[in-house]
Order: C-alpha cells, then structure tokens, then sequence
C-alpha cells in the first residue's frame, strides 16, 4: 500500500490519471472490483506499460472505433509470443484509445493464480484466471474481455507455425451467444517476432509446473507490433450442437486471419 | 400486542455478539428464548435463558414449555474452540437435533447460519461464487467438514420438510464490536501475518448489518440458500493495514512452509486450516440475498476497519 502509494507519485502523470479517471469502471470504496482489479494499480501499469508499448514495440493500431463506448464486449484475437505481451498491447491500446477509453480484462493460465506476487498484480491490472463462470460474471456487469480461444497451443507455438491460427475452443461463443454479446475480433502482428521460438523444453516445464518452456530470446525482441480491431460480429443463438458453435467460431477465425493477412501485407519488415 | 400474545423464537448462540445484535431487533416484537451451549445468558429481565447442549435431553423440555414458532441457528461451536470432533458433535449432529425438534413440535420457520469457508478457497475459485457452486472446503481439511456438513444436513431437511421453511445464509467476514471469530481476533491483533506475495480479495460485513440481515430473512421469510455480502471488496493485506496491523510476513513457498509455520505459531487468529483463505480469494455475490430482500448494507469497510483502528489507538484491543 505504501509501495503503491510511493510508485503512483513517482510514476502516474497528470494526464495518465485524467486518461484512467475517464474509463468507466465501477470498484468498491478502496479501489478494488470482486476480481482484485485496483484503479491505482492499473494506472500505475499502465504509465510503466507507455514506453514499452510506444518506444520498445511501437505499436500501431487500426480499427478502436470499432469499440463501443459501453456494454458488455468480447475482444477474441490470435495469441502469439510466448509471453501473454499481446494481452497487454490490447489493454493498453484500449485504455487510451481516443475514441472510447475501455479498461479490458484479459484472462490468464491456470498457472499464474498460483504464482507469487503475479498473481496478485496480473489481477490488480485487470487480468483475471481463465474461467467461463469468472467470464459470464464480467459481461453480467458490462466488462469488456479479451480471449484468445487457441491458448497455450497459440502463445507457445514455434517459429515454424508463425501466423498459423490455432484450434479455437469453442467456449467463447457459447458465451457471446448466452450473454448475448458483440464480438470484436482482432488481428495482431508483430508479435509473432518478439521471442521466435525454435523448440520447448517439456520436460523440465513439467517439472517446473509451467505450461511450456520455450528456447528463445532471453528478452522479447523489439519487433513493430499492429493491432487491427475489426468491426463487431453479433452471433444470435440458440447454439443446438458443438457444430453450430464450431461454425459460427470459424467465421470469427475467418475474420481474424484476413485481418491478420491485410496487416502482414502493409508492414515493411519486422522492425518498421 | 401483549407479551402473551408475542409469538416465540428460539435464538441458539444467544451470547454471541451476532445473537445479542439479533435479539435486540426483535425483543419489542417477539417473545425471544434463548439458549446457549457456553453459559446461561443475561439479557432484559423476563427473557426465558437457558444454559443447554442440544444434544443433551434436557433441550427438548424447552420446545415442550415453550410454543416455539421460529428458530434463528446461530450457535456454532467456533473453529478455534475445539477438536474438529467435538465440533462435528456439536454442529452437526445437534443442528440435526434441534430440526428434528424443530419438525417435531411444529415450528414453521428455521434460519440457519452457515460460512462462506464452505466454499473452500482455491487458485482456480471464480470471483462472485453464486449458491449454486459446489461446496469444497471438506477437500482442504478435516477441520471444516463439520461446516460443510451442516450445511448438507440443512438441505436435506430443506426439501424434506418444507414445512419448516428453512433459510440458509452464507455471511461473508463478520467484523466488528464484541466478533471474537478467527478474521476479527486477527484484526483485532498488532500483528497480522501475512503471506509474501499473496493477498486474496476478501469482503467484510459489520455484525449490526448481518444482525439486520438475519432479521430480515426471518421476517420475510423466502426459504432458500443465500450468500450475505456487500458490493465491496478489499485485499487482505490492504485490511489488516487498514485496521492499523503491522504486516508479519510470512514465506508462502515451499507449499507446506506456512501450514508448519501457523502450527508453530499456534495462533487462535491464524490457524493452520484456514492458511489457504489467506492466500486464494473467496469473493461470493451476494445479489440473491439483495434483490429478494430488498436488502442493503449499512456499515462502510471503512467503519468496520476504523473499529479495529480506533480501539489499538486507544489501547482497549
């Protein structure tokens, strides 16, 4: 709490506090939401996130007034980088967009409630564990979510598969049609070439309770990552059968890969 | 209305802080009996007390001299107070006792509190756990069994005997003035120990408030099960801060570090069982509970900490 008081003093600007102060977020009396999102916290991430987002990946994004101002929302992307760094390129983006500022929670791995410390921060930014009921709750209270419905098969995927959409769960659109929600999908690039990943270590990842271990650059490297927010897609239900839910995901699927091909045709290379 | 013609509740725990708090809301509109397991309670003169386990027969003779209409089940021998098997004996097979009395001399309404610790706390627990989420504390350990079973046996009796209209209610932390559960003996503490890089979101409601919610559940009787808790939440190492501890931190690794370290401490406050509560978050919604009884807190967190805050100022905690 002192840590948190000392480090939004030295950190969080003016114009950081008023950005944040605009997103309509409902918390309790000290800052927090049922999930353990903290206002303070999060503008304290997001003033460390700015020069990683706009110096270190120098993100550049299309699409964010396709974001509605309110209402319940389901942000579905390709997942791609080894570490979650996507996730916090959309939240960042959404945060400050100039159209409608959204604070957007992502979902995380089973593994990281169990971790020290990351845990309690990934929850006090907005991220929360990777749950149906967890999510439905959200959209109940008008949150905006960001799935990536390939996982840990899409994040940890080799070099070999860059780009390569992976199988989709299903439980995503399940959701959207119960909860009667719009989805946005998006197409991310660039981040792909931040950890190029030749092979995983299974074995000691097993060992280490990680879901993967991969053999990669020490850091993310500092590749020109695109965001493209395509326009909403409202799914109507009910959904009969796993094969009506598969189709309508891969009409989804369809449109996050276009989006992610238009953005790999008008980028220069990996850097620029 | 004469106090002849008041109709009689029975209230268990009768000594408790929560009790006493429920009493004096219905004492000017109900003849209140009360019964305790630790000792003959003192309250307004006239009010029919009585010192009695349930399991014991002497217990029946209270249903037979009185014409109970209502029991209010707040008697619950307390985590700390004992083995886990004399709390089985206690909570759960007195509970049984007194709803078979309760069956058995026509009583027609039943309020009966439960915990949100049946839930269980794990890393993978949702946030908002509605009434209709599995109940998995008996899987951390022995010590809780006795709060899940309660509550098993609770709904049995709930739809085997409609008739007694049986409310469960779930409570979040209860706080406050007189509370002496393990959460409020831990705020009350300078020191509060913590785990190192875990602190669990964690809600919190004043006794007066969960006394107005007991009230209110018995006067409007909607039989169910119910979570009671506000739409507030804090971290826990946010409220220990708040009610003026000093943070005692605590290794969180390796897993089996902090249970050995709790069972060294030996803390009424802290005990081994509920290590996992300090660690993963147990958030429950209480909406149900809310829309159907038109119910709101009135006590902020910030009243329930400033409690604790102001009694160390004073020395008094």
């Amino acid at each position: 709490m002192k840590i948190r008081s000392f480090l939004k003093r030295r950190l969080v600007s003016k114009e950081t506090e008023a950005v944040v102060d605009k997103i309509p977020k409902p918390v309790g009396s000290f800052g927090y939401d049922a999930w353990g999102f903290n206002t303070e916290a999060y503008k304290i991430g997001i003033s460390l996130f700015r020069p990683i987002y706009e110096k270190y990946f120098r993100v550049e994004v299309t699409g964010l007034e396709n974001i509605p101002e309110d209402g319940r929302l389901l942000l579905i992307a390709n997942h791609s980088g080894q570490l979650p760094i996507d996730g916090a390129l959309i939240g960042y983006a959404l945060a400050t967009s100039p159209h409608a500022p959204r604070a957007v929670r992502a979902m995380i791995e089973r593994f990281f409630p169990k971790a020290p410390f990351i845990g309690n921060i990934l929850n006090e930014v907005g991220a929360v564990l990777g749950d149906p009921v967890n999510c439905a709750k959200m959209l109940d209270r008008e949150e905006a979510i960001v799935v990536f419905p390939e996982g840990i098969r899409g994040s940890g995927k080799p070099w070999s598969q860059r780009y390569k959409l992976q199988r989709f769960g299903l439980g995503f659109m399940h959701l959207a049609v119960q909860t009667n929600t719009p989805i946005i999908p998006v197409g991310i690039v660039g981040c792909e070439e931040t950890m190029p990943t030749l092979f995983h270590l299974n074995g000691l990842a097993k060992l280490l309770g990680m879901p993967y271990l991969p053999v990669t650059s020490p850091i993310p490297l500092p590749a020109k990552v695109h965001l493209h927010f395509g326009k909403p897609m409202v799914f109507e239900g009910p959904i009969e059968t796993e094969d009506d839910a598969a189709i309508n995901v891969e009409r989804v699927k369809d449109e996050i890969n276009t989006l992610i091909q238009s953005g790999l045709e008008a980028r220069n290379g990996w850097f620029s | 209305m004469s106090e002849v013609e008041k109709p009689e509740v029975l209230i268990t725990g009768a000594g408790g802080a929560l009790a006493q708090n429920v009493i004096n809301q219905l004492k000017e509109q109900y003849r209140v009996v009360l019964v305790d397991f630790r000792r003959r309670v003192q309250f307004d003169e006239g009010m029919s007390s009585y010192r009695v386990e349930y399991n014991k027969r002497g217990f029946e003779d209270i249903f037979r001299k009185h014409d109970i209409q209502a029991v209010i089940h707040l008697g619950r021998m307390g985590l700390y107070e004992s083995t886990h098997r004399n709390r089985y004996n206690h909570n759960v097979l007195g509970t049984q006792r007194l709803l078979d009395l309760c069956h058995k001399y026509d009583v027609h309404q039943v309020i009966v509190l439960s915990t949100f610790f049946v839930y269980g706390a794990s890393p993978y627990n949702s946030a908002l756990i509605s009434e209709d989420q599995p109940l998995k504390a008996s899987e951390l350990t022995m010590d809780l069994v006795d709060s899940v079973e309660l509550e098993n046996l609770a709904n049995i009796y709930l739809w085997k005997y409609p008739e007694l209209n049986i409310t469960i209610l779930r409570p979040c932390n209860i706080a406050g003035p007189g509370v002496l559960n393990s959460m409020s003996l831990l705020l009350s503490n300078s020191l509060a120990p913590v785990l190192i890089g875990f602190s669990p979101m964690m809600q919190f409601m004043h006794v007066e408030d969960i006394a107005s919610a007991i009230v209110v559940a018995f006067k409007e009787n909607h039989p169910g099960i119910y979570n009671v808790a506000s739409d507030d939440w804090i971290s826990y190492q946010e409220a220990v801060v708040q009610c003026g501890c000093t943070r005692l931190l605590i290794p969180s690794a390796p897993e089996g570090v902090p249970l050995r370290i709790s069972k060294m401490l030996g803390l009424k406050a802290w005990p081994s069982y509920l290590i996992n509560y300090y660690k993963y978050p147990v958030v429950i919604d209480g909406s149900l509970f809310n829309k159907t009884f038109n119910y709101k807190p009135k006590r902020s967190l910030d009243d329930i900490f400033s409690y604790y805050r102001e009694k160390k100022a004073l020395g008094i905690l």
